[in-house]
């Protein structure tokens, strides 16, 4: 439907994080050998090469690393909401090289517009919050 | 040992017209491309053994070879990751010649980027890593990507708009010097760059490539071969491909140094195999799919330092007579948007004296592939 944005098309690594999103957690995958946490998931550590891993919980806290505002041309779901607030790009206090895309969102089940451009900026600390689709959001930590 | 420095040349280039939409199909304006550059260099169709292109290329070496003519091919390479391709055609070419695994090497590229769809519209075809972390979010097309890290490099090192602005005025500005550039007689002013509407904050319209239908081909020959052709010999002084451990393509958000892509990569074995130094390069060609990847590639080739690739271009640095005159025909900006191949053969002309916009002495010329792809650079001499 043009009015529906794109779901994640999951492959084999990365479903677990799906699936624990589907249930409101946010997880990252890490090494089950020399415990360091990677993503995107992937077969196997670059470190140190085992193939054991685990899904390790994150406190859903970060900090805006980057955003952009996104204007048409857009695909036609996208474009009806655009400028549709900011992608930003997380970073994760548990892991800051662990950078989550996503959006913005002035509540739990705001819409991806619901922030303007204007009030994002880089460093501000994020929480992450889980709508009804399992899609990870982000809202602005209130102090 | 016998490495590819000055071992081979470009010894032909070719290319159609250049325009938003051309009537022929790609497979036609390869063949034109194609045979263009031969006839450049003096030599037959049936004496080329060698083919070398890149992917996003819908024309392939079967269709391509019996259409034109060509020998009994020994070699032939396709290069991943689309624009960071470009050179590497010329450097698989350089390798199989300098090798003896072929003697005439032709490279070549046809798009219909102009007229065709926009490859990010398609939803069915998309890599499921890293996809899936991406795209659902919005994060659709490569200006977003490229964003991502222009917003962040802008906040961690203090580079402006005008910097991005030096970048997209330099290409327009050697773009209305060219004939054959789609921008030939549209100038750019600062007024017009900063009030045009926004494709993905902070970068606008004028930070974006043209959109392009065109093909063109350059052939590739060994040194000795080059001198009995019909043109001053380009010599292929060093090249390298770039991908760099633990990197991302367009969406390097994962690593440590996001900033630092595979233009380092390629800098380091380009300059480690060369006998010149970044101080020695006369012009350069500079991919500029965004003018974001300009201040980047600036950084990553070593003409300046980590973050002083926007302060780089101030005073006209990448203007005529500036201090690295740069896409001289006015590149993927402002000439055409051919996933760099233009570059490459408007290097060739620099270093024949025959480029529109000449730099008087041209004797050495650096032309990069695209950079936050996992890419490639040549440096020519004559």
């Amino acid at each position: 439907m043009a009015d529906d944005l794109l779901s994640p098309v999951r492959d084999e690594d990365g479903a677990p994080f799906w699936e624990y999103a589907a249930h409101g957690e946010l997880r990252v995958q890490a090494c089950a050998d020399c415990g360091e946490p990677r993503f995107p998931p992937r077969p196997c550590c670059p470190d140190c090469g085992s193939f054991a891993s685990e899904w390790r919980p994150t406190s859903g806290k970060g900090r805006i690393w980057s955003y952009v505002v996104a204007h048409p041309p857009l695909l036609a779901a996208y474009a009806a909401r655009a400028p549709y607030n900011v992608v930003v790009v997380v970073e994760l206090a548990e892991a800051p090289h662990i950078r989550l895309v996503g959006n913005l969102v002035s509540g739990r089940d705001a819409p991806v517009n619901s922030v303007p451009g204007d009030r994002i900026r880089i460093g501000a600390r994020v929480q992450a919050v889980f709508d009804g689709d399992g899609m990870p959001r982000w809202v602005l930590e209130r102090s | 040992m016998a490495g590819l420095k000055d071992a081979t040349a470009v010894v032909g280039i070719g290319q159609t017209d250049f325009a938003r939409r051309l009537g022929e199909p790609e497979k036609t304006l390869a063949c034109r491309a194609i045979l263009a550059a031969l006839d450049d260099a003096g030599i037959a169709p049936g004496e080329v053994d060698a083919l070398a292109s890149y992917t996003m290329e819908e024309t392939d070496e079967v269709e391509v070879a019996k259409a034109v003519g060509f020998g009994d091919l020994t070699f032939f390479s396709k290069v991943g990751f689309g624009g960071g391709g470009s050179c590497a055609t010329v450097a698989h070419l350089a390798a199989a010649v300098a090798t003896g695994q072929a003697t005439v090497g032709v490279a070549w590229r046809s798009r219909k980027r102009g007229s065709g769809p926009r490859p990010w519209r398609n939803t069915a075809v998309q890599l499921p890593t890293p996809a899936q972390w991406t795209r659902p979010f919005g994060l659709l097309r490569p200006v977003d990507e490229i964003g991502m890290l222009a917003r962040r490099y802008m906040h961690e090192h203090g580079a402006t708009r005008d910097h991005l602005f030096n970048v997209a005025l330099a290409c327009r500005n050697r773009a209305n010097q060219n004939p054959a550039a789609i921008m030939y007689e549209r100038p750019l002013t600062r007024e017009m760059y900063m009030s045009s509407r926004w494709i993905s904050e902070p970068l606008c319209l004028f930070d974006n490539c043209l959109e392009t239908d065109g093909a063109l081909a350059c052939v590739v020959v060994s040194a000795e071969r080059a001198r009995d052709c019909r043109h001053r010999p380009v010599y292929v002084h060093s090249a390298a491909q770039g991908l760099p451990a633990q990197h991302h393509g367009m969406v390097n958000y994962w690593n440590d140094d996001p900033l630092t892509g595979p233009a380092w990569t390629a800098a380091r074995h380009l300059w480690k195999h060369a006998d010149l130094a970044p101080d020695d390069v006369d012009v350069a060609q500079i991919y500029d799919a965004f003018t974001p990847l300009v201040l980047l590639s600036l950084e990553g080739y070593g003409f300046c330092g980590r973050g002083e690739g926007g302060a780089f271009t101030e005073g006209g640095a990448v203007e005529i007579g500036g201090r690295l005159p740069g896409n001289t025909a006015g590149g993927g900006l402002s000439e055409a948007y051919v996933h760099g191949f233009n570059l490459i053969n408007e290097g060739v002309r620099q270093l024949r004296g025959t480029g529109t916009a000449q730099i008087p002495g041209a004797a050495t010329c650096l032309v990069t592939a695209g950079e936050g792809v996992p890419t490639s650079a040549l440096l020519l001499r004559n």
